[in-house]
């Protein structure tokens, strides 16, 4: 809200559109209520280092895990480094092959949110653009897509997950399954979480095509479509963000969950999930570290995540403000 | 319905326009409740011409169908039946798609909500330029920045408000982006839905200083729409008044305001607080408006009005020409009211 | 005019100052106004939105909600000052010594009690009558103010009733318990012209025949007009001209009231373009060092941009605008 004093409409630069967002983010009531909330800002700390530990993995991590030839077989199922026979090249110990904890986790992170985000974009993208069609354009094609919706909510994630899954196991050779399992896993998990997004978007669509700034730009003879994309669409994404955020969170544990199922990723390229099941084999012979790290990491990523989700949901909402 | 003395073909032309909404509960709670469908008969059989450069005011109270008219008219609507004509092209329901086409661009919509109808993720310069972009006026980057600069300053804003977000400006400054807006696809008859009944008295004048200064310079014709008669005597060169869905008399603004024949118009007239401060005594109308799902028989206002007799329970008056003056009602036509 | 200082005021503020602290500094949105209500008189209040005419009858009945709060001044009642009352006391007067009327007559009554059922309960807690004697002055009430066939219509719902009824439903609740002040908040914004004639005229006589005095807040000068006694305009939160209606709408003074009624199209005179006054009243984080219409009074002198004009007499009238200082000029 500089007050710029002038006597034509300026063109903005990129540059200028860049610091204009960055003022008005700073200004916006959003900003205030994050530093108002210190449990946020921890949250928002500890996604963001999981989240950057991950996406620069192989910089980050110590060692890397699936290069065969700086794995060692002597380095085997060492506990972490503060215990008598730790190491100290591998702070969280070792597992039965000899790869670092830390590391394997660190590329296992990189996994789970890099089949999370996928599914989450995928979800997002199938759900607002069905959640905007329905609504704005109503009548059957409402009636249609919405009753897809209903019967899909019948089905439980997990259990739509397997099924999708079971399917591509039976249809795909067994290589190319293995190569594929990520991009099923993506699509069985994102398939399952589209609902709510879509229901939310019909929602808010359906309030917004009534505004009249809606109504003028059909009067001045936009089309349909782009009145859906360029006027609607972004009107509609706040809540969008927030369920975008937990389901997330939600998608993460999803993986796992089928990853420990051992219907995910393959254990060659082991997620969060497959860390877990793999590392609960030997919980028994007191090598808890395996299993306990992967685990705890786990946990809190998601519970930040989860609160991030809280807090946005929170500070979207006019009414709680 | 063409006023004899006017000879030049009108500008716009409305004929026995019907527009009615389905409100019937859902299908299975009808089966289920034995419920008949019902309808909202929000505009039922109205006729009228508006001339070129002229402004044509529709004024009722509110839920009489005035918005629906307009909406109809913009094509936001498809009416029920009826035909509505732009410089002699029919553009309702049974046009030809391309005449719809081309005759559309003609016409611009000012709505009543200056806080709904800017979309408040736009820049104002983006909303401006909006019709410009889609109609092709001008495809240069440069050029179309001047033309949103010079209709800023056209509707008193300063060009460097374009860079702002419509949550920046006032309600007054936001029906003037509406206007520039509107505007800026260069019609010739705009259609504006109250656009001053959510503003302050002075800002109200301002905008409608603004919008009689800009008919005068650009030859724009109106249909403007209020609940205000007060406004709509400053404003109109012809005045129709609607009441549940029909126009119950239209004629020239004066003549309407020197001598209202319709006894709802009356009532409307008397109904107006009196900032003379006359002292006059008014007698309160009874009553209230009906629902348009089931509107009484016969003349709608049959059952306020002071004049009823049998004849206008049974059957609905139909609209006579009195030297230019339309009126629908029976007491004017027996001569009973005068 | 000296008969009236002679008696009592029913109601008084005196420099009532209401602030919203929000995170970019406090906002004063009612700042520093005074003003009486006599017994059985109507007085207007009237002035742009935002203008501070909610929140100052708000704070009158005691429902400023946080964070607003009253940072200065008195408001007496019958000679009790009631702005700094325990909450349940401001409650008990609420009601019986006065009553409110708000623009919607939904957020008065509940949706999911019969209308005689929130009048009984109302005249209770007000009164010390039984079940068929509340349910008897109930009904005389709604008769009173012309629903027509009241014993039929008092056991409805609120939903039941059009815009119209509903808002005589809430002049009966409002009337209850025969207060001596009601504060009525634009009750007629949203109803049509004729509805809205209906409404005042009943406003109008029940006050007279009850002799309850009301503060009429509305952005309507017609409405002020036909119902009010004496008029406060105001803008920017301060009252720029107060005094009898007659005056204030025929011979306005302040530059402002001035140019609000030119400003207002009157049927039967024809003018071609309605006198304008430029800008808009500003927001409240932006008001103006001095007299807040300075930037917009055609007449502003230097002395306005810096020193804050005061209410002065004028007549019968008092102004705040230094064009009319005497003393100062
Ligand atoms: N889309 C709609 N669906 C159902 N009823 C409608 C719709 N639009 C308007 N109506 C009804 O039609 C009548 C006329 O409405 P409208 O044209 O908005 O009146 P006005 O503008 O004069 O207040 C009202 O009773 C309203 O409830
Ligand atoms: N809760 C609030 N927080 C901040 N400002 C407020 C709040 N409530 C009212 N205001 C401001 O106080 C001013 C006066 O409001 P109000 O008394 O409602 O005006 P009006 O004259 O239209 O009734 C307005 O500028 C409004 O924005
Ligand atoms: S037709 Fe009859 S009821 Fe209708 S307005 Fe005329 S006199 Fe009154
Ligand atoms: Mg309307
Ligand atoms: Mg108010």
């Amino acid at each position: 809200m500089v007050d710029r004093q002038g006597s034509t409409v300026h063109d903005l630069s990129l540059k200028d559109k860049f610091v204009d967002l960055i003022l008005r983010a700073r200004d916006s009531d959003i900003w205030y209520s994050f530093t108002r909330s210190p449990t946020t800002m921890i949250a928002a700390l500890v996604t963001a280092i999981i989240m950057l530990s991950a996406l620069f993995a192989p910089w980050v991590a110590p060692h890397n895990p699936f290069d065969l030839a700086t794995i060692d077989l002597m380095d085997a199922s060492m506990p972490p480094a503060w215990m008598a026979e730790g190491d100290s090249r591998f702070l969280l110990g070792t597992d039965d092959q000899g790869r670092g904890i830390l590391s394997t986790i660190i590329f296992g992170a990189r996994i789970s949110l890099g089949v999370g985000l996928a599914s989450v974009v995928f979800a997002l993208i199938l759900g607002v653009g069905l959640g905007l069609l329905s609504g704005y354009v109503g009548g059957t094609t409402d009636a249609v897509i919405m009753r897809i919706a209903d019967i899909q909510l019948s089905f439980p994630a997990i259990l739509l997950a397997l099924l999708v899954d079971g399917v591509a196991r039976g249809l795909l050779p067994r290589d190319t399954h293995d190569e594929l399992a990520i991009y099923v896993l993506v699509f069985s998990i994102g398939i399952s979480g589209w609902v709510q997004y879509a229901r939310t978007v019909r929602g808010s669509t359906l309030v917004e095509k009534n505004k009249e700034y809606v109504q003028a730009a059909r009067v001045i003879g936009r089309p349909a479509v782009l009145i859906m994309l360029r006027h609607v669409l972004p009107n509609v994404m706040g809540p969008v963000l927030v369920i975008a955020t937990i389901h997330l969170a939600l998608a993460i544990i999803t993986e796992a969950t089928l990853s420990f199922l051992g219907v995910g990723v393959s254990p060659t390229e082991p997620s969060l999930g497959t860390l877990i099941n793999v590392g609960q084999d030997y919980l028994f012979s007191g090598e808890w570290w395996i299993t306990v790290f992967p685990g705890a990491v786990l946990a809190i990523l998601v519970l930040a995540v989860n609160l991030l989700g809280d807090w946005l949901r929170d500070a979207l909402n006019p009414r709680l403000r | 319905m063409n006023n004899g003395t006017n000879t030049e073909a009108p500008l716009l032309s409305v004929d026995g326009l019907v527009r009615y909404f389905d409100v019937s509960a859902p299908l299975l709670n009808r089966l289920i409740e034995r419920l008949d469908r019902s309808f909202v008969k929000a505009v039922d059989g109205i006729s009228f011409d508006i001339g070129r450069g002229e402004t044509f005011s529709l004024v009722g109270e509110s839920g009489c169908g005035k918005s629906t008219v307009a909406r109809l008219i913009v094509g936001l609507y498809q009416p029920t039946a009826g035909s509505i004509e732009y410089e002699g092209v029919e553009i309702g329901p049974r046009s030809a798609a391309a005449d719809r086409k081309r005759m559309q661009p003609h016409m611009q919509m000012i709505f009543q909500d200056p806080y709904a109808s800017l979309n408040p993720r736009w820049r104002v310069v983006d909303i401006i330029a909006e019709p410009i972009r889609v109609r092709r006026l001008l495809s240069n980057k440069h050029e179309i920045l001047a033309r949103v600069g010079e209709l800023l300053s056209q509707v008193g804003l300063s060009p460097a408000d374009g860079e702002r977000y419509p949550h920046e400006f006032s309600g007054g400054q936001r029906q003037r982006i509406s206007i520039a807006r509107a505007l800026a696809g260069e019609p010739e008859f705009l259609v504006c839905d109250e656009p001053t009944s959510a503003l302050d008295v002075s800002v109200q004048a301002q905008i409608l200083n603004l919008m009689k200064e800009l008919q005068d310079r650009l030859g724009l014709t109106y249909l403007f729409i209020s609940h205000d008669l007060a406004v709509v005597y400053h404003v109109s060169t012809k005045v129709g008044v609607m009441y549940l869905g029909r126009l119950v008399e239209w004629a020239e603004t004066q003549t309407l305001f020197e001598n209202p024949r319709h006894p709802y118009t009356r009532m409307l007239l008397d109904a107006i607080p009196d900032l003379e401060m006359s002292g006059r005594q008014r007698i309160p109308v009874a009553g209230e408006v009906p629902s348009p799902i089931n509107p009484p028989s016969g003349c709608a206002f049959h059952p306020r009005c002071p004049h009823a007799e049998d004849r206008c329970r049974a059957e609905a008056p139909l609209a006579q020409n009195y030297d230019g003056v339309y009126v629908a009602c029976h007491g004017v036509a027996e001569g009973r009211i005068t | 005019m000296l008969k009236k200082v002679e008696t009592s005021p029913l109601l008084s503020v005196r420099n009532l100052r209401i602030e919203f602290p929000t995170r970019r500094g406090t906002l004063v949105a009612v700042d520093d106004i005074s003003f009486d209500i006599a017994p059985g008189e109507i007085l207007g209040v009237v002035g742009e939105s935002g203008a501070g005419k909610s929140l100052t009858g708000a704070a009158i009945i005691g429902l400023l909600e946080p964070p607003g709060r009253i940072a200065q001044g008195e408001i007496t009642l019958e000679g009790q000052r009631i702005d700094n009352l325990p909450y349940e006391e401001i409650r008990r007067i609420r009601g019986r010594r006065i009553g409110a009327i708000f623009q919607d007559p939904l957020t008065s009554l509940n949706p999911l009690y019969s209308v005689s059922r929130q009048l009984v309960e109302t005249i209770q807690t007000h009164l010390p009558l039984n079940d068929k004697e509340a349910r008897a002055r109930a009904l005389e009430l709604l008769d009173e103010v012309g629903i027509p066939g009241a014993g039929e219509r008092i056991d409805h719902y609120p939903h039941q009733f059009s815009g119209g009824m509903r808002q005589r439903v809430v002049i009966a609740l409002a009337l209850c318990a025969e207060p001596r002040l009601i504060i009525a908040d634009e009750p007629t914004t949203a109803l049509d012209v004729s509805i809205q004639a209906q409404i005042i005229t009943l406003l109008k006589r029940l006050c007279h025949d009850h002799g309850t005095a009301v503060m009429l807040v509305t952005h309507d000068m017609g409405v002020i007009a036909e119902a009010a006694d004496r008029v406060a305009v105001m803008y920017s939160g301060r009252i720029a001209e107060i005094g009898p209606v007659q005056e204030v709408v025929r011979a306005a003074k302040h530059p402002y009231t001035h140019g609000l009624m030119g400003s207002i199209p009157h049927i039967g005179h024809h003018v071609d373009q309605l006198t304008q006054i430029e800008g808009s009243m500003p927001r409240l984080q932006e008001i103006p060092p001095g007299c807040p219409f300075n930037p917009r009074c055609e007449e502003a002198t230097d002395r306005c941009r810096v020193e804050r004009p005061n209410l002065q007499s004028v007549n019968a009238t008092e102004v705040a605008c230094h064009l009319f200082d005497k003393a100062g000029a």
